[in-house]
């Protein structure tokens, strides 16, 4: 669904990215881990096509979003794609009801009772109803969360993109989150890439794992082949031990 | 002596140069895309209103309150000066002249500045850093179209018709003054201002004031979709916005007077 081939990205003279490689099947969850400040986020927004890499080439569904030249091409390729990010990015000028019906009405252009029918049928769906007319600062980060998933869903995508999904959430609130998205992968199918520096709970909803470092990837593969691994990098991650190969500049 | 090496040299005059032309050739491509968005089809009036109301309604009542107060002050040292020649049958027309020609496009481009143009940029520079804008472009939703149309288009529409409400005010606080307490006459008040204004002048005005709300809304814009990171990002972003945006109007002002003047003179 997703390839991406040896990526470059930069900004300045800081390298982010150095050579990234990797693959999302079909209906499969990747889990992208690593240190905070490795680029993870930068990767998510080279999938969407909101920044260039330098280098490489992505592409989904096996269209390239880098060589897709004009804005158009590339939110065709968008349209298969439903992001949640860091920080929910709910607009805040908009009720709950809004924002999950923005996609809707702005990218879509469905019709006004086809549109509320819809957003109805998902806050129902996510247990978002008593929220409906609220607006994103009135909520707490785990609801934000949860609504920004529903702006996701309603669009119905193939692949879903999360940007560490319970940094900010207390641990109750974390593990909902990560609930959640096992019973919207069972109902919707899509496939995805979750970036989180939260292991081992993320491998609750990932088949395979990836560990960036230093701008390239590291390790690479099914959570249990991950904690066996030899790496001293992935040890010192995975145990959260401050001396070892990572520093903290 | 320090000797400097010719390379070096032409890099610390170097890096400068192309960083201001980078910077420029970024926000003309962005005001490119930002004109091209204007005109293409869908129209959404109703982000257009809104605009209209945070820029133009809600700006009304600062603007009226400092034309009033402008215009007075002009009366009052209108008639001081023209009183040393023995012309104060000339204030209507100095009132007028100077508010409709400068005082009144200027004062109400400075205002709406200080007032919406730094509220624009920390909007939009706020919707930056918590990746809303990201979030609208992942739903292909263009944010130049979405965000910063309606906002240009509202400032070129607000900005004149603010700077008329400040004119007709600031006309009735001179009169006010001139008339009501220095006890200039009435009829030569109003009929020396009205053979003294012609159509150049009111014309010259109303062109001031839609440049003036078009660099409003290219700068203030601009500023807050290239806003930086974090709360810091956002209050270089918002300042820059506003000392950049009241610094281009001053500038373009003369440029404009001196063309404005030449043109119609011929
Ligand atoms: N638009 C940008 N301009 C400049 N530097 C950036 C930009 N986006 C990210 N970076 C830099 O890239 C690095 C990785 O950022 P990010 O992907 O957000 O890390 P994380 O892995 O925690 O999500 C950071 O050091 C950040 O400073
Ligand atoms: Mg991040």
């Amino acid at each position: 669904m997703i390839s991406v081939e040896g990526v470059h990205k930069s900004f300045g003279r800081q390298i982010v990215l150095d050579g990234v490689s990797l693959q999302v099947q079909p209906h499969e969850i990747l889990a992208v881990v690593g240190p905070s400040g490795v680029g993870k986020s930068v990767l998510l927004k080279l999938i969407m096509g909101i920044l260039q890499p330098d280098r490489g080439c992505i592409t989904i569904k096996g269209e390239s979003i880098c060589e897709a030249c004009s804005e158009g091409r590339r939110n065709k390729i968008r349209a298969c794609c439903g992001v949640l990010f860091q920080s929910a990015a709910l607009f805040d000028s908009l009720t709950v009801f809004d924002n999950i019906a923005f996609p809707l009405r702005e990218e879509k252009h469905l019709p006004r009772d086809e549109v509320n029918q819809r957003v109805l049928d998902m806050l129902e769906a996510l247990s978002l109803k008593k929220y409906a007319f609220r607006y994103p600062e009135q909520l707490s980060m785990g609801i934000r969360k949860r609504v920004g998933m529903a702006r996701a869903l309603v669009r119905e995508p193939e692949i879903f993109l999360f940007d560490e999904p319970n940094t900010g959430l207390d641990p109750m609130d974390g593990q909902e989150v990560y609930e959640l998205i096992n019973d919207c992968r069972k109902k919707w199918k899509f496939a995805g890439l979750v970036i989180s520096h939260e292991i081992p709970e993320v491998f609750q909803v990932s088949d395979r794992v990836a560990m960036l470092w230093n701008g390239k990837v590291v390790e690479e593969g099914p959570p249990a082949q991950l904690i066996k691994s030899t790496n001293p990098i992935v040890q010192q991650f995975l145990k959260g031990k401050t001396d070892g190969p990572i520093r903290i500049q | 002596m320090m000797s400097i090496s010719p390379v070096v040299a032409v890099e610390k005059i170097g890096a400068p140069v192309l960083g201001f032309t980078e910077r420029w050739g970024a926000s003309v491509i962005f005001l490119y895309h930002a004109i091209c968005a204007i005109f293409r089809p869908p129209f959404r009036f109703y982000l257009f209103l809104v605009q209209m109301l945070q820029i133009g309604t809600h700006s009304t009542l600062v603007v009226a309150l400092i034309g009033l107060f402008t215009g007075a002050v002009m009366a009052v040292q209108g008639e001081y000066t023209l009183s040393k020649f023995g012309a104060t049958a000339f204030t209507g027309s100095a009132v007028a002249l100077s508010l409709i020609r400068e005082l009144g496009p200027v004062l109400t481009a400075l205002m709406v500045v200080g007032r919406a143009g730094s509220a624009i940029t920390a909007e939009i520079g706020i919707m930056r850093i918590t990746e809303q804008i990201d979030a609208l472009r992942s739903m292909a939703v263009d944010p130049i179209k979405y965000l910063m149309a309606p906002r240009i288009l509202a400032g070129i529409v607000a900005m004149p018709l603010l700077c008329c409400i400040f004119i007709v005010v600031g006309i009735f606080g001179g009169y006010v003054v001139g008339v009501g307490l220095l006890g200039l006459s009435a009829g030569t008040f109003v009929s020396q201002m009205v053979t003294a204004v012609d159509t150049f002048d009111v014309v010259s005005g109303v062109v001031k004031a839609v440049v003036f709300g078009f660099i409003f809304g290219w700068v203030s814009c601009y500023k807050g979709f290239t806003c930086g990171y974090g709360a810091m990002g956002v209050n270089r972003a918002t300042t820059g916005s506003v000392v950049t945006s009241s610094v281009a109007v001053l500038v373009v002002d003369y440029f404009l007077t001196s063309i404005l003047t030449r043109v119609f003179l011929q």
